[in-house]
């Protein structure tokens, strides 16, 4: 079964002393896959957090994402109560099992929590981190967050701890090897999934027309939270 | 009307007396490129990025076994399993064989250009095995029956009443007299259509953006979340991608993921940008099962190392079509083969062989319009000529241009001969044409006269008049003679 | 360019294959602007063709020879110049590929590469000649030749000298940078697209509603001139070296005879 493995290795291994390959100086493979160095980094992301904030909301909106901000997580519920009434939606919502803490009794919305469904009208997730330099919210696949809540229905509204918008991508990957990274790091810190996500669902395949809300959902609305969520 | 390689001129001309496609080509060639100008002016760094992007490519390419095994490694750390296929039919027999082994009845399909490249559609569906398509364009062109048009907007050929057709015809469970004059509502009727379809399929299969060799993930970026559907409701998730996907490091990942969305569709980063590590975990809700990546190779170990190993850096954004005058004049399909515009033309001649591939390189004024906006900065202008200096050096037969071609070279090895010979031609035609200026008919030339005037020589080369002295300096000739 | 410039730099003009036998006037206004920027300007006798068409198509070792000959022909001089982008562009940038196995033809096709420019480049960025200034009532509409602005960054030189030619306005055309499918061989080859890609560009220049279309490739603009004059039109297509070297009065490529002097 390994003879196409070995064949296409040692077909590569032969090439490598050709008179065309580009050698450069990104130095070994070893160091590089160790220390993972950063590349540039746009400095559009930059800044104090109040103004990764603001940054990270005026990007969001550039992609037809809403943005609100509340000051704790007593708010959440009433903010997302709100948003639904105020844009016509249904009432129902399923939430993550990681906002389980929150007091949902506080409105009269129909919650349930669980993995995503043909049925899910409204989901609600917890974001891991967003980005400020592109708006993007990034979450990961784990006991608490399944992956699904994120694409199946139409309106999908994300909980974001403001401390936990970072500037840029790789400052997520950062957190994400601190937050998760174990003895044998370089091997296990990585979830099953991580989603990027910048805007809701989109595309141009009719006639080129951006048109909202293919597959994934038509809305995303990000809830900002001032304090952090324990 | 199928299109080939081989009838690629026919196919140029069906294409540009196309009414409609060539509106929708109008429409590319005018949104694509602005979107991404205004993407990159917004972004001050995109001239590093894009060296650097290049330069973490090249850095695969030199170490591309090591990469691949350390990236085999992770995979198989997290539950998964990679086959290595050299060729297409080694690729669709793996994948047949682990539909089998699901019991699979459907599969869902997110866009893949090496989908496309070993032609997976048609052997499932041979194999009673239903392949579903769920990105909306290549949705749209497997009902019509048809290959991609374009590497990230595949149905951009087609137009919106023609969509309505294909709608109408194969969705026969819904009212004949819904309207589905409003593109909002083909959108509604395609996710209600597919979205069963995402329920139901036994297997997803994916492509790959990338492949990250530090954590052994897949990367997948689409703007419809299709591909997110895809792999994560059915059991088993299949990817398929090339050997030279890999990037080293999620760091590395971030910084081409920059450089693509810009390029591609001139968004600063797609909608879903997705890392898919293994099969579902122990404590995972949800997810997929099973986690296999198909690795296949597919003529690239040949183009490593050889004068064509920079088109392993291409990361399928689509720039260089959408720039690309000949691919705005004629559209994908003319290409004739599975990769259309500038880089398909590169990359096209190096995965089916040059004899049945060899116009696609020549058909390029070489303008370089693509080497200036292609993020990796492959220069395909020269991979286009070295096409042609392959195939002429290979070629013993020659056609008459280049028996022309070859005449004029050896003429002009011969300065004397040179001067006398054209001389007397450009006196025939200046004495023929100088009056009006123009000939409208030169045998021989009927390329170009067939399509516009050929302007009339002034009747004396510039090098007989200025010798014969009207400005009377020679010591051009004197240079000459005093180095002999 | 570090190196100091001569007061008064002996140029071997390569006039191109195009200019030579089919317009030999933008020669000799090339050889007018370069003297009035101070050149003591040669014309080899030896000199033919750049290699180009040959390169094109592959032909690397009929291109070598005649490269070979141009190196030979002109490595004494201390400039090289030409009338033309795509040529300028074959022997400063394309030489040093053809003699990647071969030291001694390297090292001379790299000191000629270094030395070779195309005309307008010359004019502005090496000489920086202020002596341009025209004459020269007219509209005009600039083609960006594709060698010219991508390989040499020919942009904004050409449109500068302009500024001073008296009486002339510009009118910057929507696709100015689009190729007009001329690519030497290629709008023979592929008649079709080739034809399609100039309507393109045909159709964009005549919505400038100008009276002249300038370019610095003679092959560029007589594929224009030739489907413009074709599709009827008798606007006015020049080589920018005839308005900049003042030297407008014999009819335009393509255009019949003046009747009236
Ligand atoms: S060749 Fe360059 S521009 Fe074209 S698709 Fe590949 S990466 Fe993009």
């Amino acid at each position: 079964m390994n003879d196409s493995r070995d064949e296409i290795l040692a077909k590569i291994r032969t090439s490598r002393s050709g008179p065309y390959v580009v050698r450069n100086e990104l130095g070994t493979i070893e160091d590089r896959l160790k220390n993972h160095p950063r590349n540039v980094v746009p400095a559009r992301g930059d800044g104090l957090p109040e103004e990764q904030i603001t940054k990270f909301k005026a990007e969001a909106e550039l992609v037809n994402a809403t943005v609100t901000r509340v000051s704790s997580n007593i708010d959440i519920p009433k903010e997302i109560a709100k948003y639904l009434a105020d844009n016509n939606l249904p009432s129902r919502i399923k939430h993550a099992p990681s906002l389980e803490h929150l007091d949902w009794s506080t409105t009269l919305m129909e919650v349930c929590h669980g993995i995503g469904e043909a049925t899910d009208e409204v989901c609600v997730t917890t974001a891991y981190a967003g980005v400020a330099e592109t708006g993007t919210i990034v979450t990961y696949s784990d006991q608490q967050n399944p992956t699904t809540l994120n694409f199946l229905p139409p309106v999908h509204i994300a909980v974001l701890n403001a401390v936990d918008i970072t500037g840029s991508y790789e400052d997520v990957w950062t957190k994400l090897r601190a937050d998760l990274g174990s003895k044998d790091q370089s091997v296990n810190f990585i979830p099953r999934t991580v989603n990027m996500i910048t805007g809701p669902s989109r595309t141009g395949d009719i006639q080129q027309t951006l048109l909202l809300g293919i597959h994934g959902p038509q809305r995303l609305h990000i809830v900002i939270v001032d304090e952090k969520t324990p | 009307m199928e299109m080939k390689t081989t009838t690629f001129k026919e196919n140029a001309r069906t294409a540009i007396a196309d009414e409609t496609l060539q509106i929708e080509l109008d429409r590319l060639s005018f949104g694509f490129p602005e979107k991404r100008k205004k993407a990159v002016d917004r972004m001050p760094e995109f001239e590093q990025l894009r060296e650097q992007a290049r330069d973490i490519k090249n850095h695969v390419l030199a170490n591309l076994d090591l990469y691949l095994e350390n990236y085999e490694d992770r995979v198989e750390k997290h539950g998964g399993q990679v086959h290595w296929c050299r060729d297409a039919k080694a690729a669709r027999e793996q994948i047949l064989k682990i539909c089998k082994a699901a019991d699979a009845k459907t599969v869902t399909k997110s866009k893949s250009m090496i989908g496309e490249e070993i032609f997976i559609n048609d052997f499932l569906a041979k194999n009673g095995i239903e392949p579903i398509e769920t990105d909306l364009g290549e949705y749209i062109i497997q009902l019509r029956g048809e290959p991609p048009s374009h590497i990230i907007a595949p149905a951009i050929h087609v137009s919106k009443a023609q969509v309505e057709d294909a709608f109408r015809r194969v969705h026969t469970d819904l009212p004949a007299d819904r309207n589905l004059e409003d593109p909002a509502a083909l959108l509604q009727e395609a996710r209600g259509q597919l979205r069963n379809k995402f329920l139901q399929a036994d297997v997803g299969l994916t492509g790959a953006n990338m492949l990250v060799a530090e954590t052994g993930s897949n990367v997948l970026v689409t703007n419809e979340g299709n591909a997110d559907l895809t792999y994560a409701l059915p059991r088993v998730h299949i990817v398929i991608a090339s050997i030279e996907k890999i990037v080293p490091t999620l760091e590395d990942a971030s910084t081409i993921l920059r450089v693509l969305a810009r390029s591609a569709t001139g968004q600063d980063m797609s909608v879903y940008t997705t890392f898919c590590t293994g099969p579902k975990r122990f404590e995972d809700p949800d997810g997929p099962e099973e986690y296999h990546v198909i690795l296949l190779d597919n003529g690239r170990t040949d183009l490593l190392g050889s004068e064509f190993e920079e088109i392993l850096r291409c990361i399928r954004c689509s720039a260089c079509l959408n720039h690309c005058p000949i691919y705005k004049a004629i559209g994908g399909h003319a290409y004739g083969w599975v990769y259309p515009g500038p880089m398909g033309a590169v990359l096209t001649p190096g995965l089916i062989g040059m004899e049945d591939a060899s116009d696609l390189p020549n058909a390029s004024t070489l303008c370089g319009k693509c080497e200036s906006v292609c993020p990796m900065g492959i220069p395909l202008p020269k991979l286009l000529r070295s096409w042609r200096t392959r195939h002429f050096e290979a070629k013993p037969t020659r056609s008459l241009g280049q028996i022309t071609l070859k005449f004029w070279a050896w003429l002009a090895k011969r300065p004397k001969l040179y001067h006398k010979v054209n001389g007397l031609i450009i006196a025939t035609l200046g004495a023929l044409g100088r009056r009006k200026g123009r000939i409208k008919w030169i045998p021989f030339a009927s390329g170009w006269t067939s399509k516009r005037d050929f302007p009339a020589p002034m009747g004396n080369t510039f090098i007989q008049q200025y010798h014969k002295g009207a400005r009377g300096d020679t010591s051009g000739r004197r240079l000459r003679e005093v180095k002999k | 360019m570090s190196e100091a410039i001569p007061t008064s730099p002996h140029v071997g003009l390569f006039v191109t294959c195009l200019v030579d036998l089919t317009r030999p006037s933008v020669g000799f206004a090339t050889l007018k602007l370069l003297e009035l920027a101070g050149c003591q300007v040669s014309v080899p006798v030896m000199q033919t063709c750049c290699g180009q068409p040959a390169y094109n198509s592959g032909d690397r070792s009929d291109t070598r020879d005649i490269a070979k000959q141009v190196i030979e022909t002109f490595e004494e001089f201390d400039y090289i110049v030409a009338p033309s982008g795509s040529c300028g562009g074959m022997i400063s940038h394309h030489y040093l590929d053809l003699f990647k196995d071969d030291d001694t033809w390297e090292k001379r096709a790299k000191n000629l590469a270094n030395k070779t420019f195309e005309l307008i480049v010359f004019l502005s960025d090496v000489i920086k000649t202020n002596k341009i200034n025209g004459q020269c009532k007219t509209t005009a509409t600039y083609h960006d030749s594709c060698s010219g602005l991508r390989e040499l960054s020919i942009k904004d030189q050409p449109r500068e000298f302009l500024k001073n030619i008296n009486g002339l306005k510009l009118v910057e055309g929507k696709k100015s940078e689009v190729c007009c499918g001329f690519g030497g061989l290629f709008c023979v080859k592929y008649p079709d697209i080739s034809e399609k890609m100039l309507d393109e560009k045909v159709d964009d220049i005549l919505q400038t509603e100008t009276e002249m279309v300038l370019g610095g490739d003679l092959g560029c603009l007589m594929n224009i001139a030739g489907r413009l004059t074709r599709r009827g039109s008798e606007k006015e297509v020049r080589h920018i070296a005839e308005v900049l070297a003042d030297m407008t009065h014999g009819p335009g490529i393509a255009a019949p005879e003046k009747t009236e002097a």
